[in-house]
């Protein structure tokens, strides 16, 4: 079949095959490509030996080594808490006040921040913390309970109306319509004076009418001009930044069935340096406010206190 | 592979077909042919020398000449830091953004083979390639410990007597000495030279070092002691793309047969005047070659164009009264026009021609962008990337809040004081995250350390309905110092407010 002959200038025999006057050279292989086969022979017995390889019904062979991917993960897991422990360490040791005394530590307490909030907080407050209806922006300068960190650290770790932390922040609005304490119509009026305030409608009857009404019912917590009260988380309400909406039919709404926020008290899920770095990064978004001066006179406390 | 010249001679005969005879199998696999160069002396020789001197005083001089950076960078002259990411060479330093200078780099020292390939043929294999170097260095052992060419033949068909297991043992570990002192002169190009030395010795150096000058001790002793010319031959890709690039006017080593044909000895030239040429067929050509082939049969994949087999001819024609260079660079029209002939043109012809001038231009055009580029190139740079959650914040007095991921970006080896301006945004202020809202200005003073990027996240905030333009600059300024260029970077984007469409 084959017909072999000499190649003439190369002098080497022919594979014998031809293949549209292409024709292919018996040039041996070198020696040593041998011996590099069979070397990929003996690491490939090798590496079915100590590493898991061949499948069965419910797993592979499990290789002398030990060697799971998840085992390989479980250690890589265990070397980045190793290297972040020294980190986690110093916040813990640090009160969540001197954070900003330490520029690197707080920049790690950011950091570490951001990554717990993508876990914990973002499904309420949004991926870009910017909060929904009834969820509060945490980027801006309105905050409910206090935007210092000491108190947005106070907030995470006891939650806002959070059944089963007795120090969870607590204040409740009376449902002003639905109780009956006002008619609907006078309802109308403290919302058009509401609208005025905030600089949204000019003054007319209702807003007139509804100013005394607001006066008489809503200035305790609220504040005379409505610049809100922190104390019981009470919002400002003369300012553009609506929790629920500035509209008319959302606040007739709000002044009579009320509203009632809750937070869960992530001290009962999360630990202290993780709590500590969330208030890092929520004080960080932007909005974050100065510590009142002198105030470290545990500030839990106090908001208890005050809370009714 | 060369061929067998005995081979070449059934070749030519008519091959006996289909004649019965015992059918001859060849073997699938082919042992190698030991390669025993002879030792020779001559200008080619010299200058191989010369280049081999220089390449390996590169290598291993280069990471310990030092190079005053100041207090805040490495003093090794030419240092790879990739723990850091930077790469060193002198008096520039090249930062991961500014890669393309690498690359620029590499695509010149891929024209640069062209050019000379295109110039002098392969030049590079010959004399620069570190396997022909390694290669040469390693045969220069082999003459030391086992003798010339023949005691060297005589020893590999030796039978395993004490002897020759002492000189293998011997040259084994000289070769395993070079072995390790290129595999681990290697590492000092990606650390701090002296201190990785004294790491390594003392055990304290990081398991990548040990393992990398394993590796590479490994493929010195295998690819330089063993494997030598089936490198270029087999696993190089370089001598099949130089096949493609050489043509009629390249440089090759050349045996001019038409000088040299019909071969015969010396008694053969006094018995029969003018019938035979000047080849003597003593087979020098032959014994000298690094690869192993016989250059009369042409040119061939093996050979390299190291010259040796030049100077041997050239040796054996003065020593038997003929003229030199039976054995010489020449180009193939050249070849020709000396077989019609010709008087041999001078070589420096073949060198100077459009093509390699073209490849030239080519070479010193990106080298001179390059260098340009270099001129021209800031060490200050602002990126700034606008927050897309959320594109902007209310504030509560209804101003309007937009935030950005900064990075300052000091490219010097010392720290810099930089002011970040707003431009555009007219009574608009920033302030950084580790800052409160109340600390907003116009401009804020950063000091970024030497060779660093500071990461920052920046707030704009503007009073209600002023952003109209909704198009401004961040602007970096370093401060000068005394009798310095002030530098600066902008960036220029977009201020996002309620209401906008996009």
């Amino acid at each position: 079949m084959a017909d072999k002959r000499i190649d003439e200038p190369t002098g080497v025999e022919t594979v014998g095959h031809e293949w549209d006057g292409i024709e292919e050279l018996n040039t041996p292989l070198p020696r040593w490509w041998l011996w590099t086969f069979y070397a990929t022979i003996v690491f490939a017995i090798g590496y079915v030996v100590v590493y898991p390889a061949i499948p069965g019904r419910h797993a592979a062979t499990a290789g002398t080594l030990g060697w799971t991917s998840r085992g390989a993960l479980d250690k890589d897991l265990k070397a980045a808490d190793a290297a972040r422990a020294q980190t986690r360490a110093a916040i813990a040791a640090t009160p969540v006040e001197k954070l900003a005394d330490n520029p690197q530590l707080l920049r790690a307490a950011i950091e570490g921040g951001a990554a717990a909030f993508k876990q914990n907080c973002v499904q309420c407050h949004g991926a870009g913390a910017a909060g929904s209806k009834g969820y509060p922006n945490l980027n801006d300068d309105d905050w409910l309970w206090g935007g210092d960190i000491a108190t947005i650290h106070q907030t995470l770790e006891h939650g806002i109306r959070y059944p089963g932390d007795e120090q969870t922040r607590v204040s409740q609005m009376p449902a002003f319509g639905k109780d009956g304490i006002l008619t609907a119509a006078q309802v109308q009026d403290v919302v058009s004076h509401v609208r005025v305030i905030s600089g949204q409608d000019k003054p007319n009857a209702s807003s007139t009418r509804g100013a005394q009404i607001f006066a008489d019912n809503c200035s305790v917590c609220h504040g005379a001009n409505g610049e809100g009260n922190r104390t019981v988380g009470a919002p400002r309400l003369n300012d553009k930044i609506w929790l629920y909406g500035g509209d008319r039919a959302t606040l007739t709404q709000t002044v009579t069935y009320a509203r009632q926020g809750v937070m869960p008290a992530w001290g009962q899920r999360l630990d202290p340096v993780t709590i500590k770095m969330l208030a890092a990064y929520v004080h960080s978004r932007g909005g974050g406010e100065a510590l009142p001066p002198a105030a470290p006179a545990a500030p839990a406390t106090a908001a208890v206190a005050q809370a009714r | 592979m060369p061929a067998d010249p005995k081979l070449k001679l059934v070749a030519s005969t008519p091959a006996p077909q289909g004649g019965g005879g015992a059918p001859h199998e060849p073997s699938l696999y082919a042992r190698r042919e030991p390669v025993c160069p002879s030792k020779i002396d001559g200008r080619f020789r010299r200058f191989k020398w010369a280049v081999m001197a220089f390449c390996l005083a590169v290598y291993w001089g280069t990471p310990w000449l030092r190079w005053d950076r100041g207090p805040w960078a490495p003093h090794q002259a030419v240092l790879i830091d990739l723990a850091h990411r930077r790469f060193y060479m002198f008096g520039i330093e090249i930062w991961p953004h500014e890669f393309y200078f690498v690359a620029g780099l590499l695509i010149m020292a891929g024209i640069g083979l062209f050019l000379v390939t295109s110039a002098v043929g392969r030049a590079w294999c010959g004399y620069a390639c570190p396997q022909t170097v390694w290669t040469d260095l390693f045969q220069h052992v082999d003459r030391l410990i086992d003798g010339d060419r023949n005691a060297q033949l005589a020893l590999d068909r030796a039978p395993w007597t004490a002897r020759k297991v002492t000189k293998r043992v011997a040259k084994w570990a000289i070769f395993l000495g070079i072995s390790f002192a290129t595999g681990g002169a290697w590492i000092f190009y990606f650390a701090d030279a002296p201190t990785l030395q004294r790491e390594f010795w003392t055990g304290t150096a990081p398991g990548v070092a040990y393992g990398c000058v394993a590796v590479l001790t490994f493929t010195t002793f295998w690819l330089g002691g063993f494997m030598r010319e089936q490198v270029c031959v087999y696993m190089c890709p370089w001598p099949r793309i130089q096949s493609a690039m050489l043509d009629e006017k390249s440089l090759i080593v050349t045996y001019k047969d038409w000088r040299g044909e019909p071969r015969g000895s010396l008694k053969q030239a006094k018995r029969l005047p003018g019938a035979v040429g000047d080849c003597i067929d003593c087979k020098q050509c032959v014994a000298v070659c690094p690869t192993g082939i016989d250059i009369r049969e042409g040119a061939q994949i093996g050979c390299i164009t190291c010259g040796l087999c030049i100077d041997a001819c050239d040796r054996v024609m003065g020593q038997v009264g003929r003229a030199r260079g039976l054995i010489d660079y020449c180009t193939l029209d050249d070849a020709e026009h000396e077989r019609q002939g010709g008087a041999a043109k001078p070589l420096i012809r073949a060198i100077f021609r459009p093509r390699t001038l073209v490849y030239l231009g080519l070479w010193g055009g990106i080298g001179l962008a390059l260098l340009f580029m270099l001129g021209q190139r800031t060490r200050l740079d602002l990126s700034v990337a606008r927050d897309r959650n959320p594109e902007f914040v209310q504030l509560s007095n209804g101003s309007v809040r937009n935030g950005f991921t900064v990075k300052l970006r000091n490219m010097e080896d010392r720290p810099r004081q930089v002011v970040l301006s707003l431009d555009g945004l007219p009574q608009g202020a920033i302030y950084s995250d580790e800052m409160d809202a109340a600390a907003a200005r116009p401009a804020l003073r950063f000091t970024v350390p030497a060779d660093t990027t500071q990461r920052l996240r920046i707030y704009a905030v503007v009073p209600s309905g002023t952003a109209q333009e909704r198009h401004f600059t961040f602007r970096l300024t370093a401060q000068a110092g005394p009798g310095e260029q002030p530098a600066q970077d902008a960036v220029k984007t977009e201020f996002s407010a309620p209401g906008d469409t996009d």
